[in-house]
């Protein structure tokens, strides 16, 4: 029993039988969140770090309450504010961190492979928050949790991952993850906003969103990165939302409800319209709470291996 | 060398159940504030048995839970394997009832104040009652059973084992004496 892995970097190679057991720990701790007393000892005298190099409001919130709620000290750390605008190197940072002996981090950064990087460097089980383009595995987690308890099983679900797929590390951890489970996935946008030689990774490419709507359970959509000039990629939002939006009246041309998936946050009118977003069919918040359930199963899973 | 001495046969068993159930009915002045509450895995199943007992003796149907210590154990990080993690499944409000813990083997007692713990973080009952169907001594912590099935004295070497015909395929104790040499 147990993880195979020290780490959580991503979801690539990740094998299924983990998968599996970060998934059906979280039953678990989603029946503690909701409980009046939502906290357990189970990370008692642990101390773990959250480095923040990015902005993140939804993430570092759900890591920083379970973690609370497994009892964890806890100790923030956001870039702004620190020696890093001060010109010190992310190596730096990390072993000045460790030497206060720490026994967990979990660190988002702008740069793909960092939280890899940082496992070269320190002891302490690193979980990937968001690393650049790359990976965003808890975020994969939790869709999949989502998905999971909505369909009861992943096994030949069909799933689209629909927007700027391109920068988005979210994509990259659904597709991996979801492929693992053996689930059918699908991803629609702009040919720009679409990686190359993305079929490679098993996934079939559309470029009309009506074309695949008929064909999906789910669709997972996601923010368009303004911050990330993904503007530059197409020619206005306007036009965006007119072709690749997911609003009420594609849907209900399908016939049948299809789930609705959403990251965080959203653009409202951009990519989602806000009453498909507000509307019955959407898991938006329950991938919130969720959220927070497969933070613990994995803070768990790790703090207390040997 | 093994050797395996039974301590209670599935005849046994069955009246040890009936005598716990009826000695809590006794305590309790009846079945109406008691709630049953079973330490995962053979003392949920242990529980389902009293639960039955009275709800028959006492015509009243009496509520049952079951508990999973994992996440308040004091020795998960020096355990070699990592515990798989269950459900605690407590469906009714523990509020101001009287519960009845259930344990298969009352040993160091450590279990059982993990249980207390994770008892006291769903709710505030109005009292807690502990029934083990072994009692076998060598308590590290100030804690006593209220009801036991059978009382064992044992040598820290020997282990006692509980079968269950729900996941065992019968109904019995065991002491098992490991000798030098195994």
């Amino acid at each position: 029993m147990g993880l195979s892995s020290r780490h959580l970097l991503g979801l690539q190679d990740v094998p299924k039988e983990d998968i599996q057991l970060i998934l059906d720990t979280a039953i678990s701790f989603k029946e503690i969140i909701n409980r009046p007393i939502k906290k357990v000892p189970t990370l008692q005298g642990k101390t773990i770090v959250n480095l923040f190099f990015e902005n993140s409001t939804r993430t570092r919130i759900s890591f920083e309450l379970a973690q609370r709620r497994l009892s964890a000290d806890v100790v923030n750390f956001a870039a702004s504010s620190s020696s890093v605008s001060k010109g010190e190197t992310l190596k730096d940072t990390a072993r000045n961190i460790e030497a206060m002996k720490i026994d967990m981090v979990v660190m988002r950064h702008n740069a793909s492979g960092s939280a890899q990087f940082l496992t070269k460097i320190i002891n302490a089980n690193v979980i990937n928050a968001g690393d650049g383009q790359h990976e965003h595995p808890t975020q994969g987690l939790l869709d999949m949790y989502s998905l999971r308890e909505k369909f009861g099983t992943l096994e030949g679900l069909r799933v689209c991952i629909i927007g700027d797929i391109l920068h988005s590390r979210v994509a990259r951890s659904n597709i991996y993850g979801l492929k693992t489970m053996g689930a059918k996935v699908s991803v629609c946008g702009p040919a720009t906003l679409i990686p190359r030689e993305i079929e490679k990774m098993g996934v079939d490419v559309y470029h009309h969103i009506d074309d695949i709507l008929p064909h999906v359970d789910a669709v997972n959509v996601l923010r368009i990165q303004l911050e990330r000039e993904a503007g530059g990629y197409f020619p206005s939002l306007r036009e965006f939302h007119r072709y690749f939006g997911v609003t009420k009246e594609r849907l209900d041309k399908v016939g049948r409800p299809i789930t609705i998936l959403h990251p965080g946050p959203i653009n409202r009118d951009v990519e989602l319209s806000a009453d498909v977003a507000d509307g019955p069919n959407s898991l938006i918040l329950e991938q919130v709470q969720n959220g927070v359930a497969i933070r613990m199963s994995i803070l768990y899973l790790l703090g207390t291996q040997n | 060398m093994v050797t395996k001495q039974t301590l209670i046969d599935s005849k046994g068993f069955v009246r040890t159940i009936n005598r716990l159930a009826h000695e809590i009915i006794e305590r309790n002045k009846g079945a109406e504030s008691i709630g049953i509450v079973g330490i995962r895995t053979r003392g949920d199943f242990l529980a389902r048995r009293i639960a039955h007992k009275i709800s028959l003796m006492e015509n009243i149907s009496v509520p049952i839970g079951c508990l999973d210590i994992t996440l308040y154990r004091d020795d998960l990080r020096g355990k070699l394997n990592q515990p798989e993690l269950k459900m605690t499944d407590i469906l009714f409000d523990i509020h101001d009832k009287n519960i009845v813990l259930v344990d298969d083997v009352l040993f160091t007692g450590r279990t059982v104040r993990s249980a207390l713990n994770a008892l006291t973080d769903i709710g505030r009952p109005a009292s807690i009652q502990l029934a083990v169907f072994i009692d076998r001594g060598h308590r590290e912590l100030p804690i006593k059973a209220d009801f036991i099935g059978k009382n064992v004295p044992t040598s820290q070497t020997q282990e006692i084992q509980v079968t269950m015909s729900e996941i065992d395929g019968e109904d019995a104790v065991y002491l098992i004496e490991k000798g030098a040499d195994a």
